[in-house]
Order: structure tokens, then sequence, then C-alpha cells
């Protein structure tokens, strides 16, 4: 107990520099829009951006539900396929040979690319979540395929000399064994499939019915309603740092018992 | 040369070769007779194939040419091998490390229990059965080792240099362990090493093995009924011993006797 509230605490000086960077930072900004008298549509001031947000906390907080919830879900079509294909592909080297290359090609094709042929082909709601996906999946696959190939040779060994069966080698070794980078795949994915779900919805921009914040983005521009773009801005790195943490939570509490990067040091 | 009859031999194999996709050549044609209750050291340098020589004797690879013969099949599935590293599985506690071996083979956690517990208590852990293996010293965890190796009540005890990362004291002490161990379980040992004053105090029987083809150098039977404890370490039996294994060792390298 008392070891877990002495982490709070390092986790509370942990954060501190960094706020405290920001906050000047944010300081810094506002002195200088108002010293210099620089009109809100050229940079508006921190003070601004929050009175819109407040202002437009409505429709801003609609939209942000619809980016991140297609995000989330993009998020958990890419865990379950990423890990059952790299567990496919852990058990058939035949497959992974064949699939590897066209993982890769999906992998290397600038996702700006392929939204306007999705959006060509799909509605604008599924093509962004398609798009969302599609970045999110190969980080997931690779790492969960590295970390089911990188398996202790000798803890292989112990399973044979106990002929173990595939599943079991599977569920008491190899998924274990392959936790770690899993959930490192699964950390790149989140912020991933946010980016991928905000360069889809910025491709289909006024052509599609699309109300999520990216949307929201490309309408306050047209607009001129510069203010409102930070705003929804401000509101989609909240968003990427939230689901970021979230997940560095998961990894620290799933191996903190025994996996080194997330030992406390020193401990 | 030849050791001591007692009855028929656990396991033998007949001109046993063993040769890896590069065409290396680590054992040529190796003729050894495993009997029950021995300690059977494999000393040897480097590359003379006696990890190799295990490894078949645990069925974890294949000969190229010649036999395994077990003189009851059934035994060969009641093997234990303990490894060079501990090699425990960083998530699993000691409790669930030795349990391993039953869990894999479908018995479930409260049958399996009373014998995991006696495992645990054979090398003295039963108060670490919930540490996890991060929390353990070096000797702890390879004691562990031993303990899952066990669990099974294998008729047939591999050793690949298990002591072999450890310090010297903590070594001498796991040695005393594995001799005390052996006298309770009557286990039958192959042991790996390259260590000639380990192979000296803890077998029954040294079998030197030469650098290139794994063949016998010298095999030296050692007393069984000795007493293995400081003195023995320290008197004449054991530097005599010592000295022919030494000397089989120099041999076994392609250099002279001094």
């Amino acid at each position: 107990m008392s070891a877990s509230r002495l982490n709070w605490r390092e986790m509370l000086t942990a954060a501190a520099p960094p706020l405290a960077a920001f906050m000047a930072f944010l300081a810094l900004w506002e002195a200088v829009v108002r010293l210099r008298g620089i009109p809100p549509y050229m940079l508006p001031a921190p003070s601004i951006i929050l009175q819109k947000l407040i202002e437009d906390r409505e429709l801003l907080f609609s939209s942000l539900l619809v980016t991140l919830s297609i995000t989330l879900r993009a998020l958990a079509l890419a865990t379950v396929c990423g890990a059952l294909l790299a567990l496919a592909m852990a058990q058939s080297k035949w497959l992974a040979r064949t699939l590897t290359p066209y993982a890769i090609m999906l992998q290397v094709t600038p996702i700006v690319a392929i939204a306007p042929l999705l959006l060509v082909y799909l509605s604008p709601p599924r093509a962004v979540l398609v798009c969302a996906f599609l970045v999110a999946f190969f980080p997931i696959l690779s790492n969960t395929a590295l970390g089911l190939a990188s398996v202790d040779h000798a803890l292989l060994d112990l399973f044979d000399l106990y002929h173990a069966s595939a599943w079991r080698r599977l569920i008491y070794l190899r998924a274990p064994a392959a936790l770690p980078q899993f959930l490192a795949g699964l950390r790149i994915a989140g912020g991933l499939a946010l980016i991928g779900a905000v360069v889809a919805e910025l491709a289909a921009g006024a052509a599609g019915q699309g109300t999520g914040l990216a949307f929201r983005i490309v309408e306050a521009g047209f607009r001129l309603d510069i203010p409102r773009m930070f705003a929804a801005l401000a509101l989609l790195s909240l968003t990427g740092v939230a689901i970021y943490g979230a997940l560095s939570m998961l990894t620290y509490y799933s191996l903190r018992r025994w996996h080194e990067s997330a030992r406390e040091r020193g401990a | 040369m030849t050791p001591p009859a007692r009855g028929a031999p656990l396991v033998s194999l007949r001109g046993v070769a063993k040769s890896f996709d590069g065409g290396l050549e680590v054992l040529r044609a190796l003729d050894l007779d495993v009997y029950p209750g021995e300690t059977v050291t494999l000393l040897g340098p480097s590359g003379c194939g006696k990890s190799t020589a295990l490894r078949l004797l645990a069925g974890l690879t294949r000969p190229t040419r010649g036999e395994i013969l077990w003189a009851d099949p059934a035994r060969r599935e009641r093997l234990g091998f303990v490894f060079q590293d501990a090699t425990l599985l960083p998530w699993l506690d000691v409790f669930a490390n030795v349990y391993l071996p039953l869990r894999l083979a479908g018995v479930s956690r409260a049958p399996a229990a009373p014998r995991v517990e006696e495992a645990l208590e054979l090398v003295g852990l039963s108060g670490f059965r919930d540490a996890l293996p991060r929390e353990l010293s070096g000797g702890m965890k390879m004691r562990c080792a031993i303990a899952r190796a066990l669990v099974t009540r294998p008729a047939l005890l591999l050793m690949d240099e298990p002591f072999a990362a450890l310090d010297e004291v903590t070594r001498i002490k796991l040695n005393n362990e594995l001799l005390a161990l052996k006298a309770r379980l009557d286990t039958t040992i192959v042991f790996v090493t390259h260590s000639v004053g380990e192979s000296v105090y803890l077998s029954t029987r040294i079998v030197v093995l030469a650098a290139n083809g794994g063949e016998i150098v010298d095999q030296i039977p050692v007393d069984p009924g000795m007493t293995r404890d400081g003195e023995y370490r320290l008197g004449p039996v054991f530097s005599q011993l010592s000295r022919r294994a030494s000397n089989a060792l120099r041999r076994a390298m392609g250099e002279d006797e001094p």
C-alpha cells in the first residue's frame, strides 16, 4: 500500500516540471498577444481559446465524442485483428511469409493518400473508421508478432521437454512473453488511431456529413473563426494525451509485477 | 575403465552421432550407459558435445546416427532437466513455476499442490512460494529450477552446468544440497560440467569427452560410499581423482600430460 502511495507522490514530482513549463508557455503567449495587441483572428490568446471552448462546448464536445468513438472503435478492432493475425502468423511460417509484404505495404503507403480512395467506396463514417483502423493495425500486428517470435529458446526447450501442446505453449508461454511488446504496440496504435481518424475526417471535409473535431477545424477555417480552430485543436491534443495516458496506465498495471519496463527503479 | 555393472542400464547411447545443419559434427560415435542410481558427470572442454549428449538424452534433439535405448520406455517420459540458467517464467511466482510441469501434464492445481509443496520443501524454498523470480538470488532461482525438475519425480535428472553462473560459495552450498537430495530421492543424475572439482565432488562416475567429436577419453569411477564433505574436498582421494580427471581433460583438449 505504502509503495503505491509513494509512487503517486513520485508521479506528481515527475509531472510538476513539464506542467510548470506548460503554464509558463501559456502565460508568455497571453502576454505577447496582449502587449502586442495581436487580433484574435491572427492569433487568439489562451484566455480567448478557453472562452471559446466554454461558449461552443455543446458543439465541440459532441464532435469530440464522434471522433473519440471512432478512434476507440478503430483501436479495438485493430487490437483484435492485429493480435489474432499475429497469433496465426506465429503458428504458421507460411502464412507469415505470405502476409508480411502486404502488411508492410499498407503501413508504408501514406494514409493521407488512401483516405480519398476509401471515401469513394465507403460512406464517410465507415471510411473514417477504416482509415483509423488501417494505421492502428500495423503496430499491433508487428509488435505482437515480434513478441511471439522472440521467446527465450531455453523456455521453449522446457516446454518441449514436458511435451506441451501448441495450445498450452501459447497460453502459458508465448502469450505472456509477448505481452510487453503487444502493449508497446497498443500504445503506439492509440495515438495513430486518432491521427487516422482526423486525417480521414479532413479528407472527407465538407463533402462528408462528418461532425468530428477535424471537420469542426475545417469548418471554422472556412468561417475564419480562428479561436474555434484552436479550441478544437486543443481538444484533439488533449484526447491524444488522454489515450496515451490510459494505455500507459494499462501497461504499467499489467506488467508491474514482473517486467523491467514497468518496475520502479531502486525497488 | 568399465563402470560397476548394476543390472541393466537405465538408458544407453549406442554409436550416437549428431551433426548440425552447418555440417559441424559435435558427436561422432558416443557409447554411454547410464545405470540406475548413478551420478554420471560429463566433463569436457567447451564444444566437446557434452551438452548435446544431454539434450539427446532429454529428447530435445534427435541423433543423426545411432540410437538411444531405454530399458523401460515409460521412464523416458519421466525426465527432469535443469538448464544452465534457471529459465523460470518471470510472470509466475515460485509456486506456479514449480507447478508448471504438472500443469502442462494436465494435473489441476488442487491435486498438484502437495507435490509442489514437497518439491519446494526439498530445496528449502517453502517460505518463498509467493515470491517472483526477480525477488530471488541466483542460488534461490536455481533451487526453484531444481524443484521444478523434481516435481514430476523424474527417473533421470539431467543437469546442464546448472551452477556454472553462480559464485563459489553458493556453488559449494548447492553441490552439498544436491548430494543430500540425491541421497534422499535415490534418483539417477547425468550432470554436465567443465569443472574438475565439481565432477569429483558430485559423481560416482566421471566421463571425460574429447574436444572434437566427443570421443570418451577416460572414465573415472568414484566410490559412491565416500562421505562427500569439506574433509573429502581436502583429502588425498579427492586430489588423486582430481589429478586423473585434469590429465584426462588435458588429453581431451589435445594437450600433452605434464
